[in-house]
């Protein structure tokens, strides 16, 4: 558990909510890529609140090995690299998502002359 | 003498990548005439590669990058393949299907441009796919599913028309979504387990048993790869992105895509890591259901075939995720002959779903490619104008409805004695009926595009190439061998893979060789 109790994780879900509502509600192309960049900032930022330890004595440290930090040192001050190891790919991984999206974006509005989906839409379903 | 088959599993994510690599340099060199056969050479290796690796060990693991200290399960780290029956199994639809899909296109991206970054982006999807499949590892699930994933959207947009672009975006949404979903899992589970090895994370959950946590696990990886599976309620996507593809790529799409990133992962995760629960059979059979009656309801109003046939993806994948689900459910209650047969049942539909689906979506390539129009009111008469693609066509509609002989009578069958004797007889019926409103659904397109007076503009049509031909027969043949042979090659690849299934959280000591 982080330093502040449930209210980070609160934070998250809330977070990860807007994200959801973002993409279902609006009807603005580039507002729904939005959407998903909060979405996906929301579960780096829920992986980054997982590897978060705090000691106990002092503050918990970037998890770099140095001649002090070192052994059990580290073990016991550092926090968890995995977490910030994965959210490092899953960054680059959300950056080229929407990097297409946006080109489809573009290449939408090239057609259509316009973001609105509403009169977008030709494929029913 | 055994093969190594360990050090095969790198080079099935590998040379796809390579030849993801070299057709682009190709066709940047002028050489445009050489991406296709650099792609076809790159299927026919992966194709004898897959087949390679049922001469090895029953589980092999590949451990990348030589990370294991001690063989002790709890203090490995690096990243493992693992090829385990299951794998097999998977491996061996993705190579087929992708050998024959190659061949189809050939002839069929003449008509299209840039064709070096199409063969491209298709091996890059295969690339994505093999690591899904042999990924021994949570995380690495997740991004080989992305590399999968970001290639099949270009794929999908790949006519940059306006209906391609819009279903494009809207798959890439929904994917994301999905991502995000998946992506969650994977950090509960860590921060459940301290671990992304699925074989330490089974033992983890051995030893923790029931869990908060792992109910909450459980549901977010059903919904993320049921979005990637496109069960219903998380199948808008599919019935626009699949038929917008070129139809090789539809195939690719329906036939192992959703098998590959959704189907198999959960499958693995529901079975061999998260443990299998009353609750996540429940689960499943309900997706399952609910697929299988709203795609199939869906299918029959369609009159685009392309479109058509993509519902009926969703209503076979839910034959599928059913039968994986009763198996789940009569594994729990300790029914281990019914889970057996129910689970078995699945793994063949699977199969057999991979290979008729994907030869009518070449079918009806072959039909578009011949006379430029996928919509079933002005077709007609193909009976005579273009023989083999509908004696092809006929041979998959049969199958697909559960006509024997074919191989989706079997697996019908199979699903249906299955979900009768493990106590759901109105389920059983629902399968049944299902699969009738199915042969109805096809009755049409065989009306519409096999027979019926051959309309005025399509009087020139003629057969397809002959590089397409023999894709569609070589699958054909294969969709009434599949049945016919069940017995014959039924202990070396579909027993294997439903034990592996079935050996639970046994995974563990399967991979760690204890």
């Amino acid at each position: 558990m982080t330093a502040h109790g449930f209210l980070p994780y609160v934070l998250c879900v809330l977070l990860f909510a807007v994200g959801i509502y973002a993409i279902a509600v609006k009807k603005n192309l580039v507002k729904i890529i939005i959407g998903v960049v909060i979405l996906e900032t929301s579960v780096n930022a829920f992986l980054v609140l997982l590897g978060y330890r705090v000691p106990e004595s002092g503050d918990a440290v970037a998890p770099i090995i140095t001649p002090a930090l070192n052994g059990q040192a580290f073990l016991q001050r550092s926090v968890d690299p995995v977490p910030q190891a994965l959210i490092l790919t899953a960054i680059v991984i959300g950056l080229s998502v929407v990097a297409l999206m946006v080109v489809m974006a573009v290449r939408l509005y090239e057609k259509y002359g316009t973001f609105d989906l509403t009169k977008i839409r030709k494929l029913r379903g | 003498m055994e093969w190594p088959v360990a050090r095969l599993l790198p080079l099935l994510v590998i040379i796809p990548l390579a030849g993801a690599f070299l057709t682009p340099v190709a066709a940047l060199l002028k050489a445009g005439r050489f991406c296709a056969v650099i792609a076809l050479a790159t299927t026919a290796v992966l194709l004898a590669l897959s087949a390679a690796t049922f001469a090895g060990p029953p589980v092999a693991v590949a451990w990348i990058g030589g990370w294991v200290g001690t063989s002790d399960p709890g203090s490995v780290t690096g990243i493992a393949m693992v090829c385990d029956g299951f794998t097999r199994l998977m491996l061996m639809i993705v190579s087929v299907v992708a050998f024959f899909a190659t061949l189809f296109s050939m002839s069929y991206m003449r008509r299209y441009e840039r064709v070096g970054l199409y063969y491209a982006l298709i091996l890059l999807m295969i690339a994505g796919m093999n690591g899904v499949i042999l990924s021994g590892d949570l995380f690495n699930i997740y991004v080989f599913l992305e590399v999968a994933a970001v290639a099949s959207y270009g794929l999908v947009g790949y006519g940059v028309e306006s209906e391609e672009l819009e279903a494009s975006f809207k798959y890439l949404v929904l994917s994301a979504i999905a991502s995000a979903f998946i992506l969650l899992g994977i950090g509960v589970v860590y921060n459940l387990t301290g671990t992304l090895n699925l074989a330490q994370v089974a033992g983890a959950v051995r030893t923790l048993g029931e869990n908060n946590a792992l109910w909450v696990a459980t549901g977010l990886f059903i919904a993320g790869f049921g979005l990637k599976a496109a069960m219903v309620p998380f199948h808008a996507w599919l019935p626009d992105a699949h038929p917008s593809a070129p139809a090789p790529v539809s195939a690719m799409l329906s036939g192992v895509l959703i098998k590959a990133t959704g189907v198999y992962v959960l499958a693995r995760l529901v079975f061999n890591v998260l443990g299998a629960t009353g609750a996540s059979g429940t689960l499943l059979i309900t997706l399952g259901m609910a697929s299988m009656l709203v795609g199939v309801l869906l299918a029959v109003e369609q009159w685009d075939l392309k479109r058509l046939l993509a519902y009926h993806s969703i209503s076979q994948m839910g034959y599928v995720v059913l039968a994986l689900g009763i198996g789940v459910e009569a594994h729990v209650k300790g029914a281990y002959a019914v889970a057996a047969l129910a689970v078995f049942g699945g793994l063949f539909h699977m199969m057999n779903h991979a290979l008729f689906k994907s030869l009518l979506f070449l079918c009806s390539g072959s039909v578009v490619y011949g006379t430029g129009t996928r919509d079933l009111h002005k077709l007609g008469g193909m009976g005579v104008k273009m023989p083999l693609t509908s004696m092809c066509t006929r041979i998959a509609s049969l199958s697909i409805s559960g006509v024997p002989p074919f191989n989706g009578f079997f697996s019908k069958l199979i699903i249906t004695i299955a979900v009768v004797w493990a106590g759901h007889p109105i389920l059983g019926l629902l399968t049944v009926l299902v699969s009738f409103v199915t042969l109805l659904s096809f009755t049409k397109v065989q009306r519409y595009v096999i027979h019926g007076s051959v309309p005025k503009r399509l009087s020139e049509v003629r057969e397809s190439p002959v590089l397409m031909g023999i894709s569609l027969a070589a699958l054909a043949v294969m969709c009434l061998g599949a049945g016919l042979l069940l017995p014959v090659y039924k202990g070396t690849i579909l027993d294997p893979a439903r034990d592996a299934l079935l050996n639970g959280l046994g995974y563990v000591t399967s991979v760690f060789g204890g």
